[in-house]
């Protein structure tokens, strides 16, 4: 691209303003609807937080209601940060006796005359969450992953089916879904830039999430429940180990790219090399999937300091490879070279605009088996380098281990079980 | 006057896009009786009195850093002091509103990073273990509050060695400049909008037909940054003032007025619009003008899912770097607290 074609980027940014309201069906008009959609918020932590600010953000009419969280500072702190924001703080309406607190919060927001409610916990929770909303007809926006184990996984395919059928809306924050920039690559490639599709190399090399404190920072008293909630990350039961919670993503495009269609088996590797201070997971995977007409798929993520970092994916194909993340913006090189131009919208803020213009137009949509397929795709490679051996998606999707406890007492003991171990862990 | 308590605890608030060490803090904070609050004053006197002890007299000249227990080191280009004309003439045919009018400026005596400041350097900053300081603490450098540790990789896969770090806030390069001056003795701040148009103009015009020798911009640039010092320097020595990455400055975004003025520093009251200069890799060569403009927008935040977004990371700015300017004479310890805290860093959008 020239100078005399390339706008320059300030009056980029304005242009990508003005296409928002105009080009958006989701952009809700105050002449047209004043009916306003209440708001629940169960998970008030920053990304629970930032989804509140996108979905009020998504409709001038939408207002948020209610919260559930285990730790009243994190609402305070939450609700604090939203009514700083000048387009939406006079619609946080939020008022004591709609703050619940505890690990029953979530179904007292359901419960407590909301339209729609954004799923935003540890990621552990998200199935008998998402079954309650459902169950209550309320429209959800569920962060991913949706599961940690594949009873779970099981649960959120029927709770999807049961939300298709009421024609609930059910939007999942596989955020690159809803990018335009991968979009159109993704367009590209099923257009047939690449040809026929070889192999998909995906990293999530990062510095490590949320690390565990030292058990000495534990407050005299406090139980193993509380203390792992409060540490999720670092609990395979809470939060389905790096590859799960974070990898997924990188799992999520990898699915994209084979049509969402399962692969038939994986094999990997993985451990720890770095202290878990008293967490079970694992910091380093790396997963070879192979797909029904011998694709194959690698999905490598670490997360230690101090090692190169690279999230990038590696798509290619008989007439060229598409590259994503090598660079601000992806590329394909081969028989047809492009690179991909335009202005980014905020998929996040395109995940709400998409969910509250479905509300408004009684157009339900429903990401269900599309971000179900995307959290066992990672889930089926944490177990087979968990217990190292080859494991089928069939397995994987009728896997009986249940991580998540039947009954959880706040006040409880827990013990989550030790780190899993290749050769002595047993799928089950 | 206390602004704002500084504990490890109040450094950062929780992202998902960016690692937040306040998590494991806030919950470490239950456990004592009062977080430990730090008077950020406190925390600027006594850097400055490290740097008052450090200084030597001598002539100015250039002259090389290492950042002490590292192998990392930058290279200081004396500017002399002395008078412009900031922003273009009514007469000039790329001149934008914005640099008009062209009114004269006077500025002191200072020292100007050769380059801009790289990966090398700035992830010292972003890991206190890469700079060596879990160790023995430094109870000055130890204060001054440091980046929230991304989720994601920040250069973007453009590269690491040698390379511009880019991406990072206003406020980011405030801290880091605070940093560098307790690691270092020697007072480091970002320069004001009018000493970067007068170091990158360095009383010489530029030839617009060699642009291609001394800058990376969008038709030689391949989409992405590009090591530093890779291209021919200006004429007092400063490499990339245009291209390779934009540049932080000071100065909040701000029309000009005619009158002259000296040393001026148009201080920000709001996140946005702040003044980024010089160009980069991604912009088309009228962009890469001394007197060219850009301000600063909460779109270069997208990325960043959580609420509060992070004080650290421009997500969506991966054409934005900065580098420093050590003035000849070094300011009060009031002034030094102006300079590394914006007051604003918290977005209200």
């Amino acid at each position: 691209m020239d100078d005399a074609t390339k706008p320059e980027r300030r009056e980029f940014l304005k242009a990508a303003g003005a296409s928002l309201v105009a080009g958006f069906p989701a952009i809700i008009s105050a002449q047209t609807v004043t009916n306003a959609i209440k708001v629940g918020l169960v998970g008030c932590g920053g990304r629970g937080t930032g989804a509140a600010s996108q979905a009020l953000k998504a409709d001038d009419y939408a207002e948020l209601t209610a919260v559930a969280d285990i730790d009243q500072s994190q609402i305070d702190k939450s609700l604090e940060n939203l009514k700083k924001l000048q387009r939406i703080a006079d619609r946080i309406k939020v008022e004591q006796p709609k703050q619940f607190l505890g690990l029953d919060a979530y179904q007292k927001v359901i419960d407590g005359g909301v339209d729609v409610v954004l799923l935003a916990t540890p990621p552990g929770f998200r199935p008998f969450h998402l079954a309650a909303c459902i169950a209550a007809n309320r429209h959800v926006f569920c962060e991913k992953p949706i599961s940690t184990d594949g009873p779970g996984v099981r649960s959120v395919i029927e709770t999807s089916e049961r939300a298709k059928q009421k024609n609930l809306s059910l939007v999942a924050g596989f955020c690159w879904r809803y990018s335009n920039m991968i979009q159109d690559t993704f367009h590209q490639m099923e257009d047939g830039a690449i040809g026929k599709l070889l192999t998909y190399y995906a990293t999530y090399y990062t510095s490590p999430v949320k690390p565990m404190p030292p058990a000495s920072a534990r407050p005299a008293g406090m139980s193993d429940v509380e203390w792992q909630i409060r540490n999720w990350y670092n609990f395979v039961w809470l939060g389905g180990d790096s590859l799960v919670e974070q990898a997924v993503h990188s799992a999520d495009k990898i699915a994209w790219a084979m049509h969402d269609q399962p692969p038939v088996s994986c094999v990997g590797v993985g451990g720890r090399a770095i202290p878990a201070e008293g967490g079970n997971i694992y910091d380093h995977f790396e997963i070879n999937y192979v797909y029904p007409n011998g694709v194959r798929a690698f999905l490598a993520n670490r997360q230690i300091e101090g090692c190169y970092n690279e999230n990038s994916d590696y798509i290619v194909g008989v007439d060229g490879t598409c590259t994503i993340g090598r660079g601000p913006v992806p590329r394909i090189e081969g028989k047809q070279n492009w690179t991909w131009q335009g202005e980014k919208y905020d998929m996040y803020q395109r995940e709400h605009d998409v969910l509250f213009a479905s509300i408004r137009k009684g157009q339900p949509i429903n990401d269900g088996k599309r971000m179900a397929t995307s959290t066992l795709l990672a889930m089926m490679g944490r177990m087979a380098a968990y217990t190292g051996q080859e494991i089928t998606w069939d397995q994987a999707l009728n896997s009986q281990e249940r991580l998540f406890p039947d009954h959880l007492d706040w006040k409880g003991s827990f013990d989550a079980p030790p780190r899993a171990q290749p050769g002595v862990t047993k799928f089950s | 006057m206390r602004l704002r308590a500084r504990s490890r605890a109040l450094r950062s608030s929780p992202e998902v896009l960016m690692m937040p060490r306040a998590r494991i803090f806030l919950l470490t904070s239950l456990l004592l009786p009062a977080a430990i609050a730090v008077d950020e004053h406190q925390v600027v006197v006594a850097i400055r009195d490290r740097i008052v002890a450090h200084a030597t007299p001598g002539k100015p000249g250039p002259y090389k850093v290492t950042i002490p227990n590292t192998t990392v080191s930058y290279e200081m280009v004396p500017i002399r002091a002395g008078e412009f004309e900031m922003g273009s003439s009514i007469s000039d045919p790329q001149a934008k509103k914005d640099e008009q009018p062209q009114h004269k400026v006077r500025v002191d005596s200072f020292w100007m990073q050769a380059h801009e400041v790289t990966w090398d350097e700035y992830r010292l900053f972003m890991f206190e273990r890469q700079a060596g300081e879990t160790g023995n603490k430094d109870a000055a450098v130890d204060a001054v509050s440091r980046p929230t540790r991304p989720y994601v990789e920040m250069s973007f896969g453009m590269g690491i060695n040698g390379y511009p770090a880019i991406s990072m806030t206003q406020h980011a390069a405030n801290k880091y400049a605070e940093w560098l001056s307790a690691k270092t003795g020697e007072f480091y701040r970002l320069p004001t909008e009018a000493e970067w148009e007068y170091a990158c103009r360095a009383d010489a015009s530029p030839n617009a037909s060699s642009l291609d020798d001394y800058a990376w911009y969008s038709a030689n640039s391949h989409g992405k940054y590009q090591k530093v010092e890779t291209k021919k320097p200006n004429a007092w020595g400063l490499f990339d003032m245009l291209g390779n990455v934009m540049e932080w400055t000071l100065d909040a975004y701000a029309p000009y007025r005619s009158e002259p003025l000296q040393n001026p520093w148009v201080k920000a009251t709001a996140p946005y619009p702040h003044a980024v200069r010089g160009g980069s890799w991604n912009d088309p060569a009228a962009r890469l003008r001394c007197a060219s403009r850009v301000s600063s927008d909460p779109s270069w935040k997208q990325q960043d899912p959580q609420l509060p977004k992070s004080i650290w990371y421009m997500t969506d700015a991966q054409w934005l770097g900065f580098r420093l300017v050590r003035p000849g004479k070094v300011p009060s310890a009031e002034e030094m607290y102006k300079y590394w805290n914006s007051g604003v860093e918290q977005d209200t959008e």
